[in-house]
């Protein structure tokens, strides 16, 4: 196989759909008589209704039909887009029903209304009346976790949803070996998704009685089985379609609406009823980033190195667990293929609250996890009066390591090559001279951090992938895939692994980007950068299997043996010369009308994936903080990864920019505000919470070390998340550069900073 | 209260009767189909619902549709000429500034008045013109360089 596509910067398939305007999202399909169905949310974070009357509601002309938890099935089911688990103690906590007679945040959702436009269904949503009686709200884990602290779901004995942890070795002992022992605490803050298309679904009944269900979602399959369950019903009766998806990042690899959707057709005799969320609901009533407290407590030999560590966690999972504590596994699971410890204790309890319910967001856990552990990590080489990268470098694992908690094994690592070229790319060593004696009100100063991710979520999750070709009669193929296409390129690569595998013209494979779970394979979706590296060895084996259909057709038709030939450029060739036998569109209208021998080529295949690849990384970042006015702007960003082979430079560094944006956000000034008292939102809407606009972006300096993993389908590892990591670390470690203040909080936001310089007294 | 107006949509010219209420962006796409503007927040705060009125970017969510009357509206279902990419479109596909698609009609908009004024654009400029369209994809990196190669002579 010669690699002609893959690896190259072949412009996205779906590219001049987006920019004409033609391709269709989920509210862009015009259904005829489509209903309107809203939300009653409760404005009281913690609180009963004790009675509820919709006859008014009703009786408003335009209203067809309003439900209240009365009125829908009361089946407890989880909403995370994790795959089933036939072992039952694997599932997700199951603490939903579609509406609800306990609020558990401002914003949970009490009754629902299904009127014939908008305005009609938001008076029906001011009519009807509600008493509640409130209850004391636990806007804090550590108010949570206190004794005798209101219950948020009372069926359960406490507010905590697992504390489950590990430990590798004895931290105890190991300490004692330790020369010294450093201690710090961090801590990070509740962040959205902000993906620019809000959840939207739309829900009918079609002629045969099934449920249809047009979502944006990052998760057909799962979402079809939720629904299922929420409603009771047998999974075969729903049918989900994903079209075009303006950003997930993790919030649609969650099930929100669609539950609630199809309840609210059913309740309207099947007609279409649509859920198009505002930005103000998207932003409370889907899911957030959790937000973390973390205690390390790390060993440390008086030579740099590590020996042990002990980290405690608390995370915020606010009312509903969603993917609950599996974030704070995920974190105390993917840092470990970084560092050496001898020992390691980990020790999370994630933790319900009433706020908003947490879910998966871009790294799922560990953005947090490196904030505080890479903080940790230049707070101790600083203590050691150690270069922080030598600090690092020291400690690494590399090739070789295997997890012994999970098995997983690194085949592949570029750790050491990604730290030499960030340094390089930001001129590290120059710049840290010229910096060294900052006195002046604007400093400058130099950080970085470093990251490990997964490629999938084996052996935690069932990796199932599917992919299914057909071959043209004009020798292009069309192919369909499980994987969702959310925004990240993974129907362009798919596309480009195809077009290696058989030696086509990526324009000669029309991959079907819509999902719809009666026709697509089974996939478990876009979640965990599992795509490229699952799905992809899915698309690789069935590109392979059609490639060797299509040879031994040729060979039926000119008794050339199939070993002897091969595809190249659309023609069949001879292997050992490449002169060409005859154009694969020739062999293809065979395979559909020979009069004895046609048999049109297909391929369906899956892949179970059960290894896991491990990737790396690095950000180095120069700030610029104005002492006076607590701004830090970022001067220069560069990130490094090692995510294997690079399928497409031009999406992968997409990717990159995307993340690091996101993580600059996260860093400085992103974060959800609540009233400390009630639990209110103060600052759901795109004005007030502050996403990075251009303005606020810095150049995005991107670098790949291109290590081959021997378990991905073309040597690539995960990519779509681990550019979120390791920016906002990097940030802070360099504000401490710059000003000796040591961060431990995000986002480290104009106001905080000030404070903080003022007790440090630099103001 | 029906209040009839008219206006041109991508040159081509329509008269209908409106709610005084209703946003151009509920005429353009419920009414006229126009599905390529997007609504990412429908208060003016995200840009994604960008159209050109009278040749200036708007922020369609917030501009009644009665407001329109006369005027003429591209949306970005009027870019591509004879199904033919336009400059600002062919640039935004090259330079890999599309990712998940929903920010894009409103910014290739927006490129569209810049390329059309004339002018030259610093980069600080370029940025400044298209401070008001968050994308939550790209990290803006891409969609600069495709604005500045629409804006190459
Ligand atoms: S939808 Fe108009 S500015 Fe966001
Ligand atoms: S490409 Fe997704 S918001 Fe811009």
């Amino acid at each position: 196989m010669t690699v002609n596509v893959v690896g190259k910067r072949v412009k996205r398939v779906d590219a001049v759909a987006k920019v004409t305007g033609k391709a269709k999202y989920t509210d862009d399909f015009m259904e005829r008589d489509m209903l309107v169905g809203k939300i009653l949310r409760s404005p009281y974070a913690h609180a009963i209704v004790k009675k509820i009357d919709v006859s008014k509601a009703k009786a408003l002309p335009g209203v067809e039909a309003v439900l209240t938890y009365k009125d829908v099935p009361d089946n407890k089911y989880a909403t995370a887009g994790h795959p089933y688990s036939l072992d039952p103690k694997h599932r997700d906590r199951e603490d939903r029903t579609i509406l609800t007679k306990k609020a558990r945040f401002v914003g949970d959702e009490i009754a629902a209304v299904v009127a014939t436009d908008d305005l009609t269904a938001e008076k029906a949503l001011k009519l009807i009346d509600v008493e509640y009686e409130v209850l004391e709200p636990v806007l804090t884990p550590e108010d949570a976790l206190k004794e005798n602290a209101p219950l948020i779901h009372e069926e359960y004995d406490n507010n905590i949803i697992s504390d489950f942890g590990y430990q590798i070795g004895d931290v105890e002992e190991s300490f004692k070996e330790s020369d010294y022992i450093f201690e710090d605490e961090f801590e990070t803050s509740i962040v959205q998704h902000c993906h620019l298309e809000n959840h939207i679904s739309y829900a009918y009944v079609d002629a045969d009685d099934r449920i249809v269900i047009v979502s944006s979602t990052q998760i057909p399959h799962i979402c079809r089985r939720i629904v299922g369950q929420a409603l009771g019903i047998p999974w075969g009766r729903i049918r989900v379609i994903k079209p075009y998806i303006g950003g997930g990042f993790g919030n649609k690899q969650d099930v929100c609406l669609e539950p609630l959707n199809a309840a609210l057709t059913l309740a309207v005799g099947g007609r279409p009823v649509k859920i198009d969320l505002s930005r103000e609901e998207c932003m409370i009533a889907t899911r957030t980033r959790h937000a973390f407290k973390y205690k390390f407590k790390t060993g440390v030999s008086k030579d740099g190195k590590l020996i042990a560590t002990h980290i405690t966690a608390i995370s915020n999972n606010g009312a509903y667990a969603s993917h609950g504590h599996s974030i704070a596994m995920s974190a105390g699971t993917k840092f470990r293929p970084l560092y050496s410890f001898k020992s390691i204790k980990f020790d999370p309890v994630t933790v319900y609250t009433n706020l908003p319910a947490a879910g998966a967001m871009r790294a799922y856990g560990v953005p947090q996890i490196k904030f505080a552990l890479e903080s940790h990590m230049e707070n101790i080489a600083r203590k050691l009066n150690m270069d922080p990268i030598e600090f690092r470098r020291r400690n690494l694992l590399g090739e070789g390591y295997v997890d012994p908690l999970n098995g997983n094994k690194v085949l592949s690592c570029g750790i050491h090559e990604c730290i030499a070229k960030g340094k390089e790319l930001i001129n590290w060593d120059e710049k840290k001279e010229k910096y060294k004696n900052q006195t002046g009100i604007k400093r400058r100063g130099l950080g970085m951090a470093c990251f490990s991710y997964a490629s999938g979520t084996h052996p935690v999750g069932l990796e199932l992938a599917g992919a299914r070709i057909v071959l043209n009669q004009d020798g292009s193929v069309q192919l369909q895939i499980g994987a969702t296409e959310i925004g990240q390129g993974s129907d362009t690569v798919f596309a480009q692994m195809v077009a290696e595998v058989l030696g086509i013209p990526v324009d000669m494979v029309h991959v079907v980007s819509t999902q719809d779970t009666d026709i697509s394979p089974f996939d478990t979706g876009a979640y965990a950068s599992r795509q490229t590296y699952v799905t992809g060895m899915a698309v690789k084996k069935a590109a392979l299997e059609i490639k060797e259909k299509i040879l031994n057709f040729v060979w039926g038709m000119t008794d050339i043996p199939a070993e002897a030939l091969d595809i190249e450029d659309a023609n069949i060739v001879y292997k050992h010369s490449g002169e060409v036998v005859m154009p694969l569109s020739k062999v293809a209208m065979q395979t559909y009308y020979d009069t004895v021998f046609a048999k049109p080529i297909t391929s369906d295949t899956s892949n179970n994936a059960r290894v896991n690849a491990m990737s790396f990384g690095v950000t180095f970042a120069e700030v610029e903080v104005d002492i006076k006015t607590g701004k830090i702007e970022v001067v220069e960003i560069f990130n490094v990864h090692d995510s294997g082979k690079i399928i497409n430079p031009q999406l992968a560094e997409g990717q990159v920019h995307g993340g690091v944006s996101m993580g600059i956000g996260y860093a400085l000034s992103e974060e959800m505000l609540f009233d400390e008292k009630t639990g209110k939102p103060l600052n759901n809407n795109l004005l007030d919470y502050k996403l990075p606009t251009i303005m606020d972006t810095p150049d995005i300096g991107v670098a790949f070390v291109e290590t081959h993993d021997p378990t991905g389908p073309f040597g690539n590892k995960s990519l779509g998340e681990p550019p979120a990591i390791s920016p906002a670390p990097a940030i802070r470690n360099a504000v401490l550069d710059a000003t000796g203040v040591a961060f431990d909080r995000i986002p480290m936001t104009p106001q905080r900073v000030f404070e903080k310089f003022k007790e440090a007294k630099l103001v | 209260m029906l209040k009839k107006i008219s206006f041109t949509v991508n040159g081509k010219e329509v008269s209908l009767e409106v709610n005084p209420g209703e946003t151009l962006l509920e005429v353009l796409r419920k009414r006229l189909g126009y599905t390529g503007v997007k609504k990412g927040c429908a208060v003016g705060e995200c840009g994604a619902c960008t159209v050109l009125i009278d040749g200036t970017p708007t922020d369609s969510c917030i501009y009644l549709a009665v407001w329109a009357d006369g005027k003429e509206i591209i949306t970005i279902e009027g870019i591509a000429e004879d199904g033919k990419l336009s400059k600002v479109q062919e640039a935004f596909v090259e330079e890999g500034a599309v990712q998940c698609g929903f920010c894009t009609p409103g910014l290739v908009l927006t490129t569209t008045a810049m390329v059309q004024s004339g002018k030259k654009y610093t980069r600080e400029e370029i940025k400044r013109e298209l401070s008001g369209h968050f994308c939550r994809c790209t990290g803006y990196q891409n969609i600069i360089k495709a604005v500045e190669k629409s804006l190459e002579d």
